[in-house]
């Protein structure tokens, strides 16, 4: 059977692009990696490369072809030893020398089809077979590099490799540890220990402060040291935002119902000062155990599971964050969270923090309400498959019944890994931590 | 003079700077070449080629005087040094002209001549090349590679005159076999010749100035050579330094300091090998930004020196001098100019090899320059006694010993003395340059019977698990 070249996704949000050049000519012979094609989108010119190897049969797109379907079928491969008689069972290649019909009637053909398949499967990456760039999941390290970066407890997925062909090198790793160059033997073996979640660099070309300070157009600065928690934060949010494909849900919450109940908590004398964040942190948790395909993380063998609601809580610190951690959350009542949290709160401000204590969780809270943001976008703290962004409880217009009132009102979105959780499931959550902040009296069961 | 443009100009013709050329050529550059004396320079005319000429020889003298091992019977073996330096010169003639036809295939433009620096023009490098002071050409290029290479050091009152102390060049040639022979120096050059004389019948007496011979090598090694060397009849002081000499007509007395007592010794001829200085006169450098620490040029990473188009490779640039580590640092500087991605080079993935008898060859770190890195080591040994291929070649001395990092299993350093060890260490250098740990060279198999089958041994014996020793 003749492989399909299928129009490549050069980009999540890409749904049609321009033929805009074929490299390889009908007939051509095609290595894995040749550059076949060359494709426009709006953002940019891109060169398509081979994944199969075999003989170019049929250019079934022509050059010059505008909105071109992803997945469409652009041309076909032969692989070696099959003869062009194969081509005669292949779907109707439209010949080449008419650009124009290619054109429009593909794309209207295949419109119904494009949107029929994202639904069962959204945004799934276009079909292995003839997608570009395409280089499966096999990393290229060196045996040394696997083994640092085994002890080092670097992922080797987000390290960008150095040597030949893109291969990941001792050296690599050592940068991606943090570790200097032969540095004295006990700090090398303290690093995994101390920082297990410093996780690879996706080292881009290097920002070195000459390149910045170039590229800012050599402005006047001032010199801040990169403190060492600086670093674990530009790391672990860099390779964040670069490996977890993300998505965001918003909902807005009624708080009214919450405050007064807070506050009659804590009028009662017993020495609660419950926050809301405390109610989040209980709502998160008793959200994620009714709604459990929520509470899971992405390995490259299965999707994890939890069994229980560990919360990372963000505490902002002298020169960076924390997230101390609310462990089997779901289990414990307001006045536990409370005073667990407060207590981790000024152990984390003070430095004190165990590092069972704030490392690992499964889900977390990034709380910027006290500074008065009305909304916003956290980025995901790996391994964790999602983080709550909350924001100010505020006063706003609001329509019951058809009548125009006033409601305390918080909004909060929830950052989701696509690979983990749809956008079905992220609501289903949202739903139900909506219900529970609404009606707050059932989280006290 | 009508001035020539090139894309790049290399200074000189050694390894480092033959194999830029081509290189560059491959690279689609328009390239010359200035050579003043030989292509192929001191390596392939004066260095390593000639003298495992000389080596080879010196070997099969040593067999045909042991055939009786091996059952054969030979009478009155002899030899003629005229023929076997002839033999050696025709080596190295032959290469050199192989070099030239390479340099022609790839239409490198040669210049006879010796090349200066002579400034900047419209972003051109300037080049005057010269003969016997006459003018030869103006050549002009955006950049320039130097690879100028390196001499032997003098010796304050041991300066060579070519008659009773003998340079390298001078002990690659000799009209007639002196009876005795000083060796000042033994580092690779001095035991190489050591090796060769000794090998042929001379009384050869060895002063190292270090508290071993070859000291750049493994302390073990170095002391397992010493044993092997005095076994054979060599003579060897170490800690030791020549305080005097007195040239007589035909032979030369020196006084020898070792470690507080004194003693003299009359030779035939002294051949000084302490070491070497980079060439950097007379090529134009002053009044550039290029600046020279201890004779030898300083480069960055890539080779560039700091002046604009200026690059520099090889013995000029510093330890180790080697030529395949210069060679291999005119790639990264072509290429660096190329525009490609390239590594800067990385000292302890650098072989080094020294062709005497026993042969022998390392590549990383010493096991004391590993633990002073702060590794802690594992290290494997293996001894040519238990190998079922040397003890049927009849080569049951030597040994090899492997250096891993005890926690990441990185191949530090790998270190060997014995038969066809100069051949052997590549197979570790691979390893290293791949960054294999010790399972890989495990799980490799190694072909039975052959010598590197120690070379498995060795990496097992690292963790316990050797099989035949």
């Amino acid at each position: 059977m003749p492989i399909d070249i299928l129009m490549p996704a050069l980009s999540p949000t890409m749904t049609e692009g321009n033929l805009a050049k074929w490299v390889k000519q009908e007939g051509d012979a095609v290595k894995a990696g040749d550059v076949i094609c060359e494709i426009e989108t709006d953002k940019a010119t891109m060169e398509v490369e081979a994944v199969d190897e075999g003989t170019l049969a049929k250019i079934i797109v022509a050059e010059g072809t505008q909105g071109v379907k992803v997945n469409e079928v652009i041309a076909l491969l032969l692989e070696e030893g099959e003869s062009a008689d194969a081509l005669g069972k292949a779907p109707a290649p439209k010949s080449a020398p008419a650009p124009e019909n290619p054109k429009t009637e593909p794309a209207k053909a295949e419109a119904p089809k494009a949107e029929a398949a994202p639904a069962p499967k959204p945004a799934a990456a276009p079909d292995a077979k003839g997608a570009p760039a395409d280089h499966g999941d096999r990393v290229f390290a060196t045996p040394l590099a696997r083994r640092m970066a085994e002890q080092a407890g670097v992922d080797l997925a987000g390290v960008k490799g150095s040597g030949p062909n893109g291969r990941i090198v001792k050296s690599d790793i050592e940068a991606a540890a943090g570790k200097p160059k032969q540095a004295a033997a006990p700090a090398v073996a303290e690093a995994p220990k101390a920082a297990p979640t410093v996780a690879a660099a996706p080292a881009a070309a290097a920002l070195t402060k000459d390149r910045v300070v170039a590229l800012a157009g050599n402005v006047p600065y001032t010199e801040i040291p990169n403190t060492s928690m600086r670093k674990v934060i530009a790391k672990r949010l860099t390779e964040a935002k670069q490996t977890v494909p993300h998505f965001y849900l918003t909902v807005d919450c009624e708080i009214d119902q919450l405050l007064k109940i807070r506050a009659e908590l804590n009028s009662r004398g017993e020495g609660l000062k419950i926050s809301v964040n405390d109610f989040v942190i209980r709502a998160s948790a008793l959200a994620l155990k009714k709604v459990p395909a929520a509470n899971a993380s992405w390995s490259d063998d299965v999707i994890l599971q939890w069994s229980q609601a560990d919360i990372a809580v963000a505490v902002a610190i002298d020169g960076g964050l924390i997230t101390p951690i609310i462990k089997q959350a779901e289990a414990k009542g307001l006045a536990t969270i409370s005073s667990e949290m407060r207590d981790l709160g000024a152990r984390a401000k003070a430095g004190k923090l165990k590092l069972e204590e704030f490392q690992g969780g499964t889900f977390s809270i990034s709380n910027l309400g006290m500074f008065g943001i009305k909304e916003f976008s956290a980025v995901i703290n790996p391994p964790h498959g999602a983080i709550l962004a909350v924001g100010a409880g505020e006063q706003r217009p609001v329509v019951k019944n058809g009548a125009l009132a006033i409601a305390t009102v918080m909004s909060c979105t929830l950052s989701v890994d696509h690979r983990v959780v749809d956008g079905a499931v992220g609501a289903a959550f949202l739903k139900a931590f909506k219900g529970l902040i609404e009606d707050p009296l059932s989280m006290l069961l | 003079m009508a001035e020539q443009n090139f894309d790049l100009i290399v200074v000189g013709g050694g390894p480092g700077g033959y194999v830029a050329a081509i290189r560059a050529a491959q690279l689609k550059m328009n390239v010359a070449l200035v050579e003043r004396e030989h292509l192929g320079g001191i390596c392939l005319n004066w260095g390593c080629i000639p003298t495992k000429a000389l080596l080879r020889t010196s070997e099969i003298n040593h067999l045909l005087h042991h055939l009786d091992a091996y059952g054969f019977k030979a009478e009155n073996v002899s030899f003629d040094i005229a023929k076997i330096v002839d033999r050696s010169r025709k080596v190295a003639a032959q290469l050199s002209g192989g070099v030239k036809h390479l340099l022609k295939k790839n239409k490198v433009t040669v210049f006879d001549g010796s090349a200066k620096l002579d400034g900047v023009a419209g972003g051109n490098r300037k080049i005057k090349v010269e003969k016997d002071g006459k003018p030869v050409a103006d050549l002009t290029a955006r950049n320039v590679i130097l690879a100028t290479g390196a001499r032997a050091r003098q010796a304050p009152g041991m300066e060579g005159d070519g008659k009773l102390i003998w340079t390298y060049k001078d002990a690659m040639v000799p009209k007639e076999l002196p009876k005795s022979l000083l060796v000042v120096g033994s580092g690779a050059i001095g035991i190489e010749f050591a090796s060769f004389y000794h090998n042929l019948g001379v009384d050869v007496t060895v002063v190292e100035m270090m508290d071993r011979v070859l000291p750049v090598e493994d302390e073990e090694i170095s002391a397992f050579a010493r044993k092997s060397f005095e076994k054979q009849g060599l003579k060897i002081r170490t800690s030791a330094t020549v305080k005097d000499v007195k040239k007589a007509a035909s032979a030369v007395t020196a006084t020898i300091e070792t470690q507080g007592k004194t003693e003299s010794i009359t030779v035939d001829r002294v051949i000084v090998a302490i070491g070497i200085v980079g060439n950097v006169e007379n090529i134009g450098l002053e009044g550039t930004k290029i600046k020279v620490e201890k004779t030898h040029v300083v480069v960055d990473a890539h080779l560039f020196t700091g002046e604009p188009g200026v690059y520099a490779i090889g013995d000029m640039v510093g330890p180790p001098w080697l030529a395949h580590k210069a060679s291999h640092e005119g790639i990264i500087a072509v290429e660096t100019i190329a525009g490609m991605k390239t590594h800067a080079m990385d000292v302890t993935n650098i072989p080094g090899c020294t062709y005497c008898m026993p042969q022998v060859a390392s590549v990383g770190l010493t096991e004391a320059k590993a633990k002073a890195a702060g590794h802690e080591v594992k290290v494997g040994r293996f001894p040519y006694i238990g190998n079922g291929k040397a003890i049927a070649m009849g080569e049951t001395e030597g040994l090899i010993k492997t250096v891993f990092d005890a926690k990441t299993g990185e191949l530090l350093g790998a270190h060997m003395i014995g038969a066809e060890v100069t051949e052997l260490i590549q197979g570790y250098v691979v390893a290293k340059n791949l960054e294999t740990t010790e399972a890989e060279l495990m799980e490799t198999i190694f072909a039975h019977p052959t010598l590197s089958e120690m070379m498995h041994e060795s990496v097992l014996d690292a963790y316990g698990r050797a099989i035949h020793f």
